[in-house]
């Protein structure tokens, strides 16, 4: 990428204002991703979930059939975000010793084999345990690009996203459906990498339709923003993505590759079959909106 | 480090921090409706409609003042200091419990939210939410672990004979932390039209104020009370703390009274050094859990640890942000009362009193009697007794090797 550009796409897709900084490989992503015409895919999966080879091999697969990002979700003993499907995900990973260091590591060793950009999907406690600064200095040299924090609002965000910030890892802020205008000016302000827009007020996990209200709520984001916006929080079909896809910059899909991963843990088709299901919801992300 | 002198008038600050504690750790859908929360209760906190409202409830509905009794016996038995008890267990559904539901309920009512939430450990909280919606004519639904409804059969046939839907919560330890989580979820997904009824001094600001606030009417009269009985204020207040709702309520109007010690009993299990206790202050970390940052039992990478407690109330792995602050300030203190201690504490008030106390508060009994033991009869402790012992005989019964049928 050349100067300008970098500078060009650093002042839209990352940081409407203040100084320049080196893209991040998800600014990165988001920018090709704008230059072909295409929305992202934000493929979630459950760190250690059925173990951490396996999160290695899917992360590889989902990125080979078509995932732009992955999101790795680092299980906690008590996930309030998150509906059931997740939340047994997270169990399993706890009760096969999958820990936030150790998440790192696999992070580690991905990165000699693929360049997609992997964002965490955490909660704030096993950061804190971490150490906020060790957190972002491991995560970053690890390769990880971006964290999103369930239950870290801007307002308790400043001392994690300090040290995030200098350590060139992205802190992914999240908008709700609840989100006043004025919280929804602060939060496109903060976040760094993308916005995360929940669809829908509750839990992850599948639903049988995408929420109505969410162009209104994309229109409002994009009134005072120019940051990619992705949304999960119920999207778990191909038509949903579709649907999404005309609206939004990316779309994350997270419970239902879990339940598959959770039905075809063990199988020797679990890789292929997560394989299929990525490549069929990135489909329709790929044509003209 | 300089230690900052405690003021209790300037905390928490606009964002509910107790110095580094407290807080709104909550995902973002929760953040504008904790807002409104928090609008909502400051202006009827200063409506005098709303306290005039509420004061008649305590008085006519809860029963209150609660008295502040003399306990001879087990004075005498201790041997040493004065102990007298906060009857809190001569509340209305028998125990403190009462005081911040119908001040919450009232708030719900008052921000036009028809259905109630509340999760519970030992049933109190939830039989207190199930009473105020019964007598408000308000929906109510309460998440209980699913090993609390087996030890506490009793009180969940309460609530739904007080017409609650009691929603067994399967995931995790299956105990009140899970409850809480299933009640956030439940608040994420119906934020609109529920009020979440959190029951103890903990959660996302404004929850530890608001219901340290409702429960200092406990502190309140037993300053009035205690300058009567003794002509001046107790020497020490021992309460017991899971969360921390009836301590804090007790506590917190004798914070800038330096000469009354402060003493808050943890839950200590099958004894600390076997790892199976409930003391996030004597044993844990700072961390986030529900909402806030206080002290929590957590493995080494930041999972939660589970608790352990004879008493389900106390059965919780975080402590109120409030009393985690005053604990750092050098204000309150903490220590561990065992399960076998609390047992003896539960048997000695039953026998020497006949009063039989809730499990929890047994703690604050036991605790009370050995601290007794080491003063001399001129001083005066009060103990918060929090609840009556009704829903526990059977888990006494077990404890001590009978069966109730």
């Amino acid at each position: 990428m050349s100067d300008a550009r970098l500078a060009q796409a650093t002042d839209g897709a990352r940081r409407p204002r203040g100084p320049r900084y080196k893209l991040t490989r998800l600014g990165e992503t988001f920018e090709g991703l704008r230059a072909r015409g295409e929305r992202a895919l934000v493929a979630y999966l459950t760190a250690g979930d059925p173990s951490l080879a396996d999160t290695r091999r899917l992360v590889l697969e989902a990125a080979r059939r078509g995932a732009d990002v992955v999101e790795l979700g680092v299980p906690f003993s008590d996930p309030l975000a998150d509906g059931p499907v997740i939340q047994r995900a997270a169990m399993r990973a706890l009760d096969r010793g999958t820990t936030l260091p150790r998440v790192l590591e696999t992070v580690a060793t991905l990165r000699a084999e693929t360049n997609v950009p992997i964002a965490l999907l955490t909660y704030y406690n096993p950061v804190l345990a971490f150490g906020l600064k060790a957190f972002a200095r491991t995560a970053a040299d690890a390769g990880v690009d971006g964290v999103i924090v369930a239950d870290l609002p801007p307002e308790e965000a400043d001392p994690l996203a300090a040290e995030a910030e200098a350590a060139g890892l992205d802190l992914v802020a999240m908008v709700a459906p609840t989100s006043t205008p004025e919280r929804v000016r602060l939060i496109a302000r903060r976040s760094r990498g993308f916005i995360y827009l929940v669809a829908l007020t509750g839990v992850t996990g599948e639903r049988r339709e995408v929420p109505r209200d969410l162009a209104a709520q994309i229109r409002a984001l994009r009134r005072v923003t120019r940051m990619p916006v992705c949304v999960g929080f119920g999207i778990s079909r191909p038509e949903h993505v579709e649907a999404v896809g005309r609206l939004a910059d990316g779309v994350i899909v997270g419970s239902a590759i879990v339940r598959l991963v959770e039905e075809r843990a063990g199988s020797a088709g679990l890789v292929e079959a997560v394989g299929d299901f990525v490549a069929a919801l990135k489909a329709p992300l790929r044509g003209p909106r | 480090m300089k230690r900052a002198r405690p003021r209790p008038a300037a905390l928490p600050d606009a964002q509910g921090h107790f110095g580094r504690f407290g807080g709104r750790f909550v995902p973002e859908t929760l953040m504008a409706p904790l807002v409104e929360l928090e609008r909502a209760y400051a202006r009827a906190r200063r409506d005098p409609a709303f306290q005039a409202r509420l004061a008649g409830l305590l008085r006519d509905y809860a029963g209150r003042p609660t008295p502040l009794y003399f306990a001879t016996r087990l004075s005498e038995q201790a041997g040493g200091a004065r102990i007298y008890l906060k009857r809190e267990d001569l509340c209305h559904t028998g125990a403190h419990k009462i005081n911040n539901v119908l001040g919450q309920a009232l708030l719900a009512e008052r921000m036009g939210k028809r259905r109630v939430i509340a999760e519970t450990g030992a049933g109190q909280h939830g039989v207190a939410t199930a009473t105020a919606a019964a007598l408000l004519g308000l929906a109510c639904e309460v998440y209980m672990g699913a090993e609390d409804i087996e030890r506490q059969a009793l009180n969940v046939f309460r609530m739904r004979l007080l017409g609650a839907r009691v929603v067994p919560v399967e995931s995790g330890s299956r105990t009140l932390k899970d409850a809480i989580n299933e009640a956030l979820r439940d608040w994420v997904t119906n934020v609109r039209t529920t009020y979440y009824l959190l029951g103890s001094a903990l959660g996302p600001h404004p929850y530890p104020v608001m219901v340290r606030d409702f429960h200092a009417v406990i502190g309140a009269e037993t300053r009035r009370q205690a300058r009567q009985a003794l002509g001046r204020l107790p020497d020490a207040l021992v309460a017991c703390v899971g969360g921390g709702s009836n301590a804090i309520g007790l506590f917190h109007p004798f914070i800038g009274d330096r000469r009354v010690r402060i003493i808050g009993v943890e839950p200590g299990g099958e004894g600390l050094a076997t790892g199976r206790h409930g003391a996030s202050m004597t044993a844990g970390r700072v961390g986030v859990l529900h909402g806030c940052m206080s002290y929590l039992l957590q493995s080494d990478d930041g999972q939660i640890a589970t608790a352990h407690s004879i008493s389900a109330g106390l059965d919780y792995p975080g402590v109120g942000p409030e009393h985690a602050y005053y604990r750092d300030a050098g204000r309150f203190e903490f220590v561990a009362v065992t399960d076998e201690e609390a047992l003896e504490g539960f048997e000695a008030l039953t026998r020497l009193e006949g009063i039989m106390p809730a499990l929890e508060s047994a703690h604050a009994v036991a605790h009370a009697m050995r601290l007794a033991k080491t003063l001399p009869r001129a001083k005066a402790i009060v103990v918060g007794l929090s609840g009556r012992g009704d829903k526990d005989v059977h888990v006494v019964a077990k404890a001590l090797g009978t069966e109730v049928k």
